[in-house]
């Protein structure tokens, strides 16, 4: 097809817009730096930077607001591309400085830069840090490189590139062919190869058809839809309208938390901007193809995730899953064949094809191919968002990437994958991350939660906590899963509670099977997964709990007594002003108590000490 | 009570119908509409729209109603905090938060709206700032790495805010 618009030429537009900005500050305005102040530091560039005639080697500078970067321990984040510099933990105070002393005259801010949480030194160039370093970002490669909210952002750096290929091409046939010799499978969770998924809609092309994006990212603890949408909207839409090309939809649907109002307002502009460039919408550069996309906010239900449930969601009802077949791919929104795809899946896509299936493949390892993000979160020091090709090991992304655990403490077990996946121990940090081999070891890639957990860490208390969570989110269909995980939570609470029956483990792994065998999807499927990973990996720490009537991690709190140790306590007051229940007893300057028979165990006592004279027993 | 009792304007209800074409496909969004209006869902509301738009009944619209996390049937506070209990949340203390907002504000697992209307708790999952756990959200400001000690002084900061007007 001939097309009315030339992508390379806006892209040269787009690039010579940019380079007419002369220097640049990318200001990260992700979700996590505006709580950290984001806004005021712009506010506060922009203010300095309006006075053009004090910059030396620039006759402009322009303030950036980009997407998330991923590393949002860190915010907020200022980038200064053309200095290869990255400045960290920035607050509003410090513009002035970074300003005056590097911009104007050269001289980094030392006391800003980023330090190495290994070797204790500031970090100069942006490409030494190891947070980076060490990742190869596809779905994620112009986050916080580019301004999401301007179009001309997006195109500069490709956009909308791969879309022009495609229809130029106008042969959707070799569209879903060179999906499927890339390998990309989903990467919402299950891992379904996209490319079939995208054949077996198209097998049913001519009438109507749906291409949804699925943004219902409702894993605790993963976040990297959330910043491909707050961060690089545009790669979302020209994913979504090449799968809708490949399968000849004409009308779309984003699914997205209404947990996240930042990524709904992006999309929203992007979707507009997109349109009034005819990048969207009707005869999409010239083409004869036309295609649409609203979105759907969702309203807080973590089984919305599950494709059919997701439907359920959009047509208007309860958000509750349906026995497959049929498939979405046969008979899915309104009954008619309809493509889901996650979002991070979907931000693949248009690399693929500007890159070619073969340049994806020779990524990863040989069953999973291409990169995958991961949310690396908990005891670790550098907690931000990565990706990294499959099959990278765990060992590389936590002390690598992560820089190791937090405070020097010993590593103790990783959670891969939420509620659905399972916990992985130091046997397997060299195991390599890819669909096979986790699956093997009773965990799975789920869409990428690393939550990274050191000695303090109670696995008891883990396990609980996840029932606990797919307990409440539980539709409440299936009653192996309804009533199952209400009673796997049950004797959870008592395990941890110091009221462990030795039978428990037994009844626990038989609940387990059946929560597992009597349940339609993946949230029922999969609910049992911690709590079976964690009896295999730390059965110790469940018999601890039971017979012994001990936390080994001093967590759980039935088990533990707080002293305070008469030769280390000063007689401050600090602690028995603390107390909420009133337990703490003595006199100023004379060694406090604790009534045991009263404390409640909330350890704010512990936390208040400044000598730190109370001890956990 | 008799305060808490919101009186329903018909008129508002129809013009938020009418923007979605009174079709059913977009009940949830109806109802997140409503609820931007009034705080939570009054019955009489939920009712009309059941009557009103074809296909649906009283019940339907009560299902989905109490089916999502979002909907709220009883008034909300003035101010609503979500506190994130996710994963990495949990993991890095958000439950001594829990408790030092609970005590503070004289709420429980029951009791999630202040009698005065102020504040009202919700525990939400994951908020997706997992960078930045444990994280509280105060309408919609994000509070990042909250301590118990850290929160007490931001519902200080908008008890004296409130008592300032």
């Amino acid at each position: 097809m001939t097309l009315n618009i030339d992508i390379k030429e806006e892209q040269k537009k787009a690039q010579e817009t940019i380079q007419n900005q002369g220097f640049r500050v990318l200001v990260c305005s992700g979700t996590g730096c505006i709580a950290n102040g984001a806004m005021e530091i712009i506010a506060k560039f922009r203010e300095l930077g309006a006075n053009v005639e004090s910059l030396s080697h620039h006759d402009k500078m322009t303030v950036v607001p980009t997407g998330c970067h991923g590393f949002c321990e860190q915010g907020v984040l200022v980038v200064l591309p053309d200095l290869h510099t990255t400045y960290v933990k920035v607050h509003v105070e410090d513009v002035e400085e970074i300003f005056e002393s590097h911009i104007k005259n050269g001289k980094p801010v030392e006391r800003l830069l980023y330090v190495d949480p290994k070797t204790g030194e500031h970090v100069h160039k942006n490409e030494d840090i190891n947070f980076y370093k060490k990742q190869t970002r596809t779905a994620l490669e112009n986050n916080g490189h580019i301004n999401a909210e301007d179009i001309d952002e997006a195109i500069a750096v490709g956009g909308y590139e791969a879309l022009a290929k495609v229809l130029e091409k106008n042969d959707s046939d070799w569209v879903i062919e060179e999906i499927l010799k890339s390998g990309l499978k989903g990467r919402g969770g299950a891992g379904f190869p996209t490319g079939m998924k995208w054949k077996f809609a198209a097998a049913n092309r001519g009438g109507k058809t749906y291409m949804v994006c699925n943004g219902d990212e409702g894993d605790p603890g993963a976040f990297m839809d959330r910043s491909v949408m707050e961060g690089d909207p545009h790669k979302l839409l020209e994913g979504m309208a090449i799968a809708a090309f490949a399968i000849g939809a004409d009308e779309g649907y984003i699914y997205v938390r209404a947990e996240y109002p930042l990524a709904i307002k992006r999309l929203r502009k992007a979707i507009a901007d997109a349109e009034a460039r005819h990048f969207l919408g009707k005869n999409i550069m010239g083409s004869d193809f036309t295609f649409d996309v609203h979105i759907k906010e969702g309203a807080g239900a973590f089984v919305c995730g599950e494709e059919t449930a997701l439907i359920a969601s959009i047509e208007g009802e309860r958000g509750m899953p349906r026995p497959k077949p049929p498939f979405p791919a046969n008979k899915g929104l309104f009954g008619r064949p309809t493509v889901i795809n996650n979002v991070e899946t979907l931000a693949n896509v248009p690399v693929i094809i500007r890159k070619g299936a073969d340049w994806f493949s020779s990524m990863g390892t040989e069953t999973s191919k291409g990169t995958k993000t991961f949310a690396l979160t908990g005891e670790v020091n550098n907690t931000g968002l990565i990706e990294v090709p499959m099959g990278t090991t765990l060992r590389q992304i936590i002390f690598d990437i992560g820089g190791g655990i937090r405070g020097g403490k010993k590593f103790k077990a990783v959670q891969i994958g939420g509620p659905s996946g399972g916990c992985l121990t130091e046997e397997h940090l060299d195991l390599p991350m890819d669909y096979e081999s986790l699956q093997k070891a009773g965990a799975m890639v789920g869409s990428g939660g690393l939550v990274v957990m050191n000695e303090d860490t109670c696995i008891v208390e883990v396990a609980r906590f996840f029932m606990n969570f797919t307990q409440n989110e539980s539709c409440g269909k299936c009653v192996p899963c309804r009533e199952g995980t209400k009673n796997m939570l049950k004797i959870l609470e008592r395990i941890v509670a110091g009221q462990g029956k030795p039978e428990d483990i037994d009844v626990l792994k038989e609940l387990a099977t059946a929560v597992q065998d009597g349940s339609l999807c993946a949230l029922g499927k999969t609910a049992p997964n911690p709590v079976l990973s964690t009896l295999k990996y730390f059965l110790d720490e469940y018999k601890a709990h039971i017979i012994d009537k001990k936390c080994p991690a001093g967590v759980c709190a039935a088990m533990k007594t707080y002293r305070i140790q008469e030769d280390v306590c000063k007689g401050c007051t600090k602690c028995a002003r603390t107390c909420p229940v009133g337990a703490i007893s003595g006199t100023v300057k004379e060694p406090h108590k604790i009534d045991t028979e009263k404390c409640i165990k909330c350890g704010s006592c512990m936390a208040a000490c400044p000598f730190k004279a109370i001890v956990v027993e | 009570m008799s305060e808490t009792i919101t009186k329903v304007d018909f008129r508002e209800i129809d013009k938020i119908l009418e923007s979605y074409d009174y079709k059913k496909s977009y009940l949830i969004a109806m109802l997140q509409r409503v609820q931007e209006v009034y705080n939570y869902l009054p019955e009489e509301a939920m009712t009309y729209i059941g009557k009103k738009v074809e296909g649906l009944s009283p019940a339907t619209v009560y299902g989905v109603a109490t089916f999502y996390a979002q909907f709220s049937l009883d008034p909300k506070g003035k101010y609503e905090i979500k506190l994130c209990d996710g994963t990495a949340c949990h993991v890095r203390g958000s439950m001594p938060v829990l408790n030092a907002v609970r005590k503070k504000l004289g709420l429980s697992e029951d009791k999630k709206t202040t009698d005065d209307g102020m504040f009202s708790l919700n525990i939400v999952s994951c908020l997706g700032a997992c960078g930045l756990a444990p994280v509280v959200v105060i309408n919609d400001k994000v509070y990042p790495k909250m301590t118990a000690d850290a929160v007490k002084i931001a519902l200080d900061t908008i008890i004296n805010e409130e008592k300032g007007v």
